[in-house]
């Protein structure tokens, strides 16, 4: 039988050429992320705007949705975002968070339910308090930051200063690339896309690991080869696991894409994204950026023995 | 490393098999494990079955979640004026007449005695009133929740302290669920969670709800049920109160209870033998029944108003005395209205208003439906993933894909022993382990391929390949197990559902990746005796 090979044997790709594109183009993509952010902003669902959700399915599997937008928009409780999905008439009602504090919230579910119960089956209903969302908020807050420092605290155990450097500026490069893909494809931000970014930082992070293990242990072996030389070289050994993994990984969540229902999808889609990210940025920002911060400039070079010994 | 003992490839495999077993329950239904227990001959010791199942969360069975949170200054509100209450018994007993009365303020009440005699009189009375804080467990702590200060010029004034609101709150949370479980028991729904939250809030999880908007309502109820004569409007002892018989109109009705809620020994719905309209029938203690008989017979021809939640719900007027310690409410209820008003005034007033600060409903269809599409997910990423391994490695691929289906199955038995909570965002853990599960496979068979390349023999490449390849596995899942453990501690409910099945999924696959495979690969090297690596 014939087996695949996604990549080659032996190779040896010249990856530290690509930095001359891969630089300029994620200093341009994330300026522009960040740019975005500020201007236009996440599209934050109600864990962290609080608000009403509500998710209708129409009895007669019809709906019309510029019915339901007129009615909603009557009952005077601000703007409401009114979107179909699905194919047999369901439509999603979003309710912004009423002045009044959180007995004030209530009200919305209880006309909705007045005016809409004969038609429509309440599929879902989610109400978030002011008070409850500043929580999220905050939680969801510390849960970056934290997830940050605990990456830099490994990695400051992990390996020497120069790796730790260029993998946090690549999983820093990540977590702004893929907020960027929330800015940009309006996707709902709320506590599953803190998840989603989380999960992307441990992906990251294992994808640049993989990678700087076999630079270290290259770097033992080969003491007088050149910086780009050798990075060449541990990419070039690692390629074929890096692609297989990020195979696997994205035929998975091609799956939960396909497959996964509408509730899952979204976050199905980020961590996709992140996924190609990820791997971009393992072999095309992190590593190359060791060729800047210099790799044999410190203790890296003169680790103790026992350690190399252990690494062996 | 390729020789394994007999007795090692036995443990490894019971080990496996007792995980396998253990997520056995967890496909069956509740009848489906009831049934098999009870068809098993009586010798068999329960614990031998394992019994323990998943709890699928309510985003997937459907159900309601309510977080509820004391209403802190209605509880200093109803603190204060028992404060007041309990000064003017003191001012009573002690015959002291303070200047322009008692004074509420927000956390206490202040009053004014210019007299120094008449204030040393009184002090050690109201100094009484303070209560020290504290448990029977852990003891006393030295605090006491009422704050009693004096100023020269004969200002008492009377504060509870930080730790006495603290207790108050805490107190009435106590309270407070238990009066909610009994109201929601009443619902007769199944295995209903509640439990405090933080200080000062409770989370109420039913689950398998019809009608989560009644949920909602006998939770939010105070239920405070006063009895009290209609009052003069404009005298000095009465309270405008809206009155449902009036169309919300405004009703003069006295400051002084009568009868309280907390008097009731039973209420129960039933319908006007007149007017066929639902009504609830209650009944008082002893101490209710004297004073509604005295009340009644004092007042008859006057209205009674029945207060619930400040708003007179009906004003009958006084026929005769009511000494045999029964009566009825009527006003205008629909059947479901007094049935409610029974259960709640059944389970008691709550302690203070509750207010919803969060709610999550989903109804049991759309959670039907999510389990569906994510069994259907599972599925095809596990085909596509395992396909894609045999495709790239050959035989070591359907060894990583049969330890890719163990991997899943122990999630799943650790799951049940821990009696863990699967919500959606778990399902999806579930199916995005199956894509990094096999990483570890990956970075081993990938490190032997060059071990080999460079010119091992497969003994000594495979050897090699898992040595240097095992660091890479630690570290990689490491580095998803922290952000996996962050997730854990912060997020709630479903978030959690997912860190619980991800960091689960990294232990099962050091278990699975490298023993298991390492194992299977030393057999198939035992039994193929092959020449080349077949990959």
């Amino acid at each position: 039988m014939r087996l695949i090979r996604l990549w080659p044997e032996n190779s040896h790709f010249d990856f530290m050429r690509l930095r001359r594109f891969s630089f300029p183009l994620s200093a341009i993509i994330s300026i522009l992320a960040v740019i975005m952010l500020s201007t236009v902003g996440l599209n934050f669902g109600i864990d962290f705007k609080g608000g009403t959700l509500m998710e209708l399915q129409s009895k007669t599997g019809q709906v019309d949705v510029g019915a339901v937008r007129q009615t909603a928009e009557g009952f005077g409780f601000g703007e409401v975002e009114v979107q179909e999905f699905g194919n047999a008439g369901g439509v999603s009602l979003r309710f912004p968070i009423q002045s009044g504090g959180e007995a004030a919230q209530s009200a919305v579910v209880q006309k909705a339910r007045d005016t809409f119960g004969s038609q429509f089956d309440f599929q879902r209903v989610e109400t978030v308090g002011p008070r409850v969302s500043n929580e999220l908020v905050q939680s969801g807050t510390i849960g970056i930051v934290l997830s940050v420092l605990a990456v830099l605290l490994y990695l400051w155990f992990r390996f020497e200063r120069e790796l730790a450097i260029a993998s946090i500026i690549g999983t820093m490069h990540d977590i702004v690339l893929t907020v960027g893909f929330f800015v940009i494809t309006r996707h709902e931000f709320n506590m599953t896309s803190i998840a989603a970014i989380l999960t992307i930082v441990g992906y990251s992070l294992n994808e640049t690991v993989v990678v700087f293990d076999r630079t270290r242990e290259l770097m033992r072996r080969y003491k007088t080869m050149p910086t780009e030389e050798l990075l060449n070289l541990s990419i070039n050994h690692t390629m074929s696991r890096t692609i297989m993994t990020a195979v696997t990984t994205a035929l998975s969540l091609l799956a939960l894409v396909l497959f996964g229902g509408r509730a899952i999808e979204g976050f199905a889609q980020v961590m996709l994204y992140g996924v190609v990210i990820c791997t971009y940025s393992a072999i095309c920002i992190s590593s190359p950026m060791l060729i800047y911060i210099g790799l044999r400039s410190s203790e890296a070079a003169k680790v103790p023995e026992g350690k190399v010994a252990a690494a062996e | 490393m390729l020789r394994y003992s007999r007795s090692k490839i036995i443990a490894t495999m019971a080990i496996i098999v007792i995980g396998l077993l253990l997520a056995v329950p967890s496909m069956m239904s509740r009848e489906q494990r009831e049934a098999f227990r009870s068809s098993l001959p009586s010798w068999v010791p329960s614990w031998v079955i394992p019994s323990r199942a998943i709890v699928l969360g309510l985003d997937l069975q459907g159900g309601s979640h309510v977080l509820l949170e004391v209403d802190v200054p209605d509880l200093l509100r109803t603190q204060t004026t028992q404060l007041r209450d309990d000064i003017r018994r003191v001012l009573r007993e002690t015959r002291v007449a303070p200047q322009g009365g008692i004074q509420l303020t927000q956390r206490g009440a202040q009053i004014r005695v210019p007299d120094a005699a008449d204030r040393e009189r009184i002090l050690p009375k109201l100094r009484e009133l303070s209560q020290p804080i504290g448990n029977a467990v852990i003891g006393q702590s030295g605090n006491r929740d009422i704050l009693v200060d004096t100023t020269p010029d004969g200002l008492i004034t009377l504060t509870y302290t930080e730790a006495g609101v603290n207790e108050k709150v805490r107190r009435a949370v106590d309270q407070a669920i238990e009066v909610l479980r009994r109201r929601v028991d009443a619902l007769g729904t199944t295995e209903p969670n509640i439990q405090r939250q933080g200080v000062d809030r409770i989370l109420v999880q039913v689950p398998g709800l019809q009608d989560p908007q009644r949920l909602k309502e006998i939770l939010g109820r105070t239920a405070k049920l006063e009895f009290r004569l209609l009052g003069q409007q404009g005298a000095a002892d009465v309270d405008m109160l809206p009155s449902k018989d009036a169309g919300g109109q405004r009703v003069p009705v006295e400051r002084q209870v009568i009868v309280e809620g907390g008097d009731l020994v039973d209420a129960q719905p039933a319908f006007d033998s007149r007017t066929n309209e639902p009504i609830v029938n209650f009944r008082f203690n002893i101490r209710g029944a004297q004073r509604f008989g005295q009340a009644t017979t004092e007042n008859i021809g006057r209205p009674l108003a029945i207060v619930l939640d400040n708003e007179v719900i009906s004003a009958p007027t006084i026929q005769s005395a009511i000494t045999g310690g029964a009566g009825q409410i009527s006003g205008r209820f629909s059947v479901q209205q007094a049935n409610d008003l029974a259960v709640l005034l059944r389970a008691g007033a709550l302690p203070a208003k509750l207010t919803i600060v969060e709610e999550r409903t989903v109804g049991p269809g759309l959670g039907q439906d999510s389990i569906q599409a994510g069994k259907m997910a599972t599925y095809v990423a596990t085909i596509f993933v395992v396909i894609f391994m045999f495709a790239t490695y050959g035989i070591f691929g359907l060894i990583a894909n049969i330890a890719l289906l163990v991997h899943v199955g122990l999630i799943f038995g650790l799951m049940s022993v821990l009696e863990a909570t699967l919500t959606l965002p778990g399902i999806a853990g579930i199916v995005l382990t199956i894509g990094t599960a096999v990483d570890s496979n990956v970075l081993i068979y990938e490190r032997i391929r060059e071990e080999v390349r460079s010119g091992r023999s497969i003994v000594s490449g495979v050897q090699a390949g898992f040595e240097r390849a095992f660091a890479t596995i630690v570290d990689s899942n490491s580095t998803m197990a922290i952000a996996a453990l962050i997730l854990f501690f912060l997020g709630s409910g479903p978030v959690r559902g997912f860190a619980v099945v991800f960091l689960l999924g990294i232990l099962t696959t050091v278990i699975t990746a490298v023993t298991l495979t390492r194992m299977m690969i030393a057999l198939w090297y035992k039994w193929m005796r092959p020449k080349v690596l077949p990959f």
